[in-house]
């Protein structure tokens, strides 16, 4: 599968979090049916859901390096029926106001298309539309009976935004899910360029789950591997209206390497000389703590592992037209492989020298 | 079941002071397990033998109370939370210290209920001095809210069902399990109401296979409620999520069919607010699949906490169902 | 002094290298094992292959301070927190940018061009920045890094009756009890940890603690005294010259009654003078600590400091000494009598 149809098919699948197994199918096809099948050496699965491509590596001891990119996406739950219609909370954070208007599919004992329910403006009084709606006043309209309802529709089941990834101008590309199945393509990329090359790590990528619900499956990936590096690959925000530049990166401008206190000095400054050493363009942030990535909680994974972030800068983040470059997503692929190439026993043992 | 819960819900056992509870769910187990061990942090943990899975089932001991900050030059307390404690539903309260002493909460004079905050409340002992208040009680001691047992019949009302209720779900499973088909650690935690705490070390100690936690759920069958599906009466809860935690599928399916194989009435929980001992045991280690059995409970953290024994008893038969029930992930 | 050698050096979370450097040549040949882990953390032992509890000692190396994210084109740089800072604080301050100590100010509109309303309003963090002199973009990004750290540039010194100010002193006054023990010798197997990253999380602490292992922790802390108006008596936590602060209970930690008991016995005994930390907000790596592994009992000890968090905090110096005095008292009762929990 080309990494367009890839991106594509992965951006369109259902999976949020705590409920990744539709796209997690698609990954573990690729990886053990599909082409990325000699690209790894080993693919497990663990008890929270976590996939875990396993690349040897050259040395007798080799340096153990652990990549992140997270499956799970954002979505709705229903909470409770009212005369037919669907109350929903989120799984992960929703803003409200890009709810109303949007079409659904509720994954109930079958998946039900459905449209959260909007208040025509001829109905409003004269001041409503100076408010934004509250989820807890929205519903979800299936078009069905209510005893219907109640037979295909359980509390509980999650619901996700339906919506077709379009490929805009200059291979930008537009759908829901790009937070972070964006950052899942990269590693694809990455372990790609690695088929044919030797390096001494051993390559730990891991497909996070529940990183929207608080980086859950990074937590219990990287305590259960230990591994001695991470480097956590996620999106950023990309620029835009109303976004300071500092916060807003450039699409098409290359991957972000990211620097904070979440961040090993040493990964931080390797990351960029592989830059360099690959000519690939890139941009620097600055964040002082990126709770919302797998590296906040790889760091910290039992006595601690010297870790990395990189992103992909992302334009409306959390909406279901979230946007970024394509050209963005496979320099990341190449960043990391290149970083992974340069790793080795020494600089591991030169992390705790500084 | 009433008399336990009426025992269990006298005691006064804030996070970190539950020494009392402890002692009383030992003395109700001692007969009916096969290890009983209280950890480092507290946890009181009974072992069951019955097979080869680790199963961990978690009720928590500990309930919200205030601990006292200062003792100023008349006598009067000036206190924190222990927990998720609500300042307007304290002022008149009682509390009762562990050595008996009683207390009456007192607020300053307050124009605007919005400005009603936990520092603007005091606690008075009866005392006319600082040194009398230091004889019946010191900085850092904790109080529980007191508040009798009702019985109404079908429902009970008191202070600390939650989560005195699942510890309650947790001692009768264990009397009644008949055939345990999996290694039981039943774990009454400590100091839930503070972060999950006790439940997430027993968990490191333990590693279960999987694992359960029993605790109160909110409703939504009260007037103007929040959209909530919860009722009381229609069943034990199967939690699909909450803050800290989204039911691992396979948790979630088997506790669904264990409760329809045995004709359990139950029902599906979604919550939008809080988090149970479940959301930190599944983050531990490498892993540990967990779910949830709530008792459906209006008014939670009041001194007023309701529950319905048809609710209980469904908890408890399908806490047993999942005792018996060999389980393989 | 080495208060105020501590004081002045500069160490925003996440860049503690100048602490750790200065604190671990102190350490060189006075200790049994010394290293730097993946994250920082500086730990030494004594005492390994002794019998007895195992004790952790821990005080953290980081200070609040800010963070370079943007450079804009007139080279003014923008910033952001690092830690818990009152943005309040912040206006009209000297500042050190970077690892060369670029110096800088943190400049404010001049009351002159603003309107009425505008003083009665914080301003807030986005409208703030920090002048090094640059004349432009190219000009600052030859000084300045996206993501260098900026520390408050402030000189410690004694003053008054028996105080002493200065920056960072939460928590390098816990670093300086720390140093002022490492040459006694307790019975027992003692690791001192010099951690990274507590003001962003108690990060450094809690990896250490999962690496050490220990049976006992004794956090040596700075916390806030609110012995100052327009505070209120019982909303004082702590107050200058009663002497350590021994915490109950905090936002992220319940310390055993008896773990309590024991130091309050402790000091009683030997004379110290103690005081309680009268509030239960605030976090404190203890809270860290206790959550690893199968849980570890700790306590926390803490120098009470007026103005924690700002260009300039406030101790005195018999607290201090009294800290030194109590948590040395502490080790040599666990040593003798073994863990109180």
């Amino acid at each position: 599968m080309q990494t367009e149809e890839l991106l594509m098919a992965l951006s369109n699948a259902v999976g949020p979090s705590g409920r990744e197994d539709r796209t997690a199918q698609i990954i573990m096809d690729f990886f053990t049916d599909g082409e990325g099948r000699h690209w790894i050496t080993g693919l497990e699965r663990d008890r929270l859901g976590n996939i875990i491509l396993r690349k040897a590596g050259s040395g007798s001891q080799p340096p153990r390096l652990m990549l992140a990119a997270h499956m799970d996406e954002i979505g709705l739950i229903v909470t409770s029926f009212e005369e037919g219609f669907l109350h929903f909370s989120t799984i992960g954070g929703v803003d409200q106001r890009v709810l109303p208007g949007q079409e659904v599919i509720v994954h109930g004992r079958e998946d039900l298309p459905g449209v959260i329910a909007a208040k025509p403006p001829h109905l409003q009084q004269p001041d409503e539309r100076k408010k934004a709606v509250k989820m807890e006043e929205m519903v979800i309209d299936l078009g069905l009976a209510a005893d219907r309802l109640t037979a295909l529709v359980r509390i509980g089941d999650p619901v996700t935004v339906k919506r077709n990834c379009s490929v805009l101008r200059n291979n930008f590309y537009a759908g829901k899910a790009m937070d972070d199945r964006a950052c899942v393509v990269a590693l694809v990329e990455c372990l790609r360029r690695l088929k044919n090359v030797q390096h001494e790590a051993e390559v730990l990528a891991v497909i996070t789950v529940q990183e929207e619900l608080g980086v859950r499956g990074a937590f219990v990936s990287a305590f259960g591997l230990n591994p001695d590096l991470g480097i956590a690959v996620d999106v950023t925000h990309g620029e835009m209206p109303g976004v300071a530049d500092y916060e807003g990166f450039k699409l098409g401008q290359g991957p972000v390497i990211v620097t904070g206190p979440q961040v090993h000095p040493l990964i931080f400054a390797k990351l960029k000389n592989a830059a360099e050493a690959g000519k690939i363009k890139y941009q620097v942030e600055a964040e002082v703590t990126p709770r919302g990535t797998d590296a906040y909680a790889i760091q910290i994974a039992q006595a601690g592992v010297a870790t990395g972030l990189v992103s992909i800068p992302l334009r409306y983040m959390h909406t279901s037209v979230e946007t970024l470059a394509l050209d963005d997503l496979k320099e990341t692929g190449r960043l990391l492989a290149e970083f992974i190439t340069q790793i080795d026993r020494g600089f591991l043992e030169g992390l705790a020298c500084y | 079941m009433k008399e336990l819960l009426r025992n269990l819900t006298a005691i006064a056992a804030p996070s970190g002071r539950e020494e009392p509870i402890r002692a009383l769910i030992r003395e109700e187990l001692a007969k009916y397990c096969d290890e009983l061990r209280v950890d480092s942090l507290g946890n009181l943990i009974a072992f069951k033998r019955g097979g080869k899975t680790k199963l961990q089932l978690a009720a928590h001991m500990d309930e919200i109370g205030v601990v006292v900050t200062a003792i100023d030059e008349e006598g009067f307390l000036r206190f924190a939370n222990v927990g998720g404690v609500n300042p307007h539903r304290l002022v008149g309260q009682r509390v009762r210290f562990q050595n008996g002493t009683m207390g009456v909460i007192g607020a300053e004079k307050i124009d605007d209920i919005k400005e009603l905050t936990l520092d603007k409340l005091f606690i008075d002992l009866g005392v006319a001095s600082a040194a009398e208040a230091r004889a019946k009680v010191h900085v850092g001691e904790m109080a529980a809210f007191e508040h009798s047992f009702v019985d109404l019949g079908q429902r009970v009302v008191a202070k600390a069902l939650d989560d005195r209720v699942g510890c309650a779900v947790l001692i009768e499973a264990l009397k009644r399990v008949r055939k345990p088909a999996n290694d039981l650690y039943c774990t009454f935690t400590v100091q839930e109401e503070v972060g999950l705490r006790g439940a997430r070390t027993s968990a490191f100690g333990l590693e279960p296979d999987l694992a359960i936690a029993i605790d109160v759920t909110a409703t939504g069958d009260t007037p103007e409620a929040m959209k909530l599906a919860m009722k009381l009466g229609a069943g034990a809860a199967i939690k699909v999520k909450d803050v800290s935690l989204i039911t691992h599928p396979r948790v979630k399916d088997l506790l669904t069919e264990l409760a329809e194989k045995n004709n359990i009435p139950y029902q599906f929980e979604v919550l939008p607010y809080g988090g149970t001992d479940a959301g930190a045991i599944h983050l531990t280690k490498a892993g540990i699949p967990a779910g949830v059995i709530s008792i459906p409970c209006r008014y939670v953290h009041s001194p007023s906490e309701m529950v319905d024994l048809n609710d209980v008893e469904a908890a408890v038969r399908l806490v047993v169902a999942a005792m018996e029930q060999p389980i393989t992930l | 002094m080495l208060l105020k050698e501590l004081s002045e050096l500069n160490g925003v979370s996440s860049n503690e290298t100048a602490v750790r450097h200065f604190i671990r040549d102190r350490l060189q040949g006075k200790v049994e094992t010394l290293h730097t882990d993946r994250l920082g953390n500086l730990i030494a032992s004594q005492g390994q292959t002794k019998k007895g509890p195992k004790v952790m000692l821990s005080a953290h190396m980081d200070e609040v301070g800010l963070m370079v994210v943007g450079i804009e084109t007139n080279g003014l740089l923008k910033i952001k927190t690092v830690g818990g800072i009152d943005e309040r604080v912040l206006l009209s301050k000297r500042v050190l940018v970077g690892p060369q100590q670029i110096p800088g100010v943190i400049g404010a509109k001049p009351i002159h061009l603003q309107e009425r309303e505008e003083r009665q309003k914080p301003v807030p963090l986005s409208a703030l920045f920090v002048d090094i002199g640059a004349t432009d973009r190219s000009d600052a990004e030859k000084a300045v890094k996206i993501g260098d750290l900026i520390a408050f540039d402030t000189k410690a010194a004694c003053f008054g009756d028996g105080l002493f100010k200065g920056k960072a002193l939460d928590d390098r006054a816990g670093c300086a009890v720390l140093l002022n023990l490492i040459e006694n010798r307790y019975d027992l197997p003692l690791y001192y940890a010099f951690t990274v990253q507590e003001e962003v999380g108690l990060r450094g602490a809690t990896v250490a603690a999962y690496g050490i292992n220990p049976d006992l922790a004794l956090v040596v802390e700075t916390t806030s005294a609110g012995d100052v108006p327009p505070l209120k008596k019982h909303q004082a936590s702590t107050r200058l010259g009663h002497g350590p602060a021994i915490s109950f209970m905090d936002r992220t930690l319940i310390v055993q009654p008896k773990l309590v008991e024991a130091l309050v016995a402790v000091a009683e005994s030997a004379g110290i003078p103690y005081q309680f930390r009268q509030t239960t907000t605030g976090g404190t790596e203890g809270g860290a600590i206790n959550q690893t592994r199968t849980g570890i009992p700790a306590a926390v000890i803490s120098i009470p400091c007026r103005y924690i968090h700002s260009p300039v905090g406030v101790l005195n110096l018999n607290d201090f000494a009294a800290t030194i005095k109590l948590v040395d008292a502490v080790l040599k009762n666990i040593a003798q009598r073994g863990l109180p929990v």
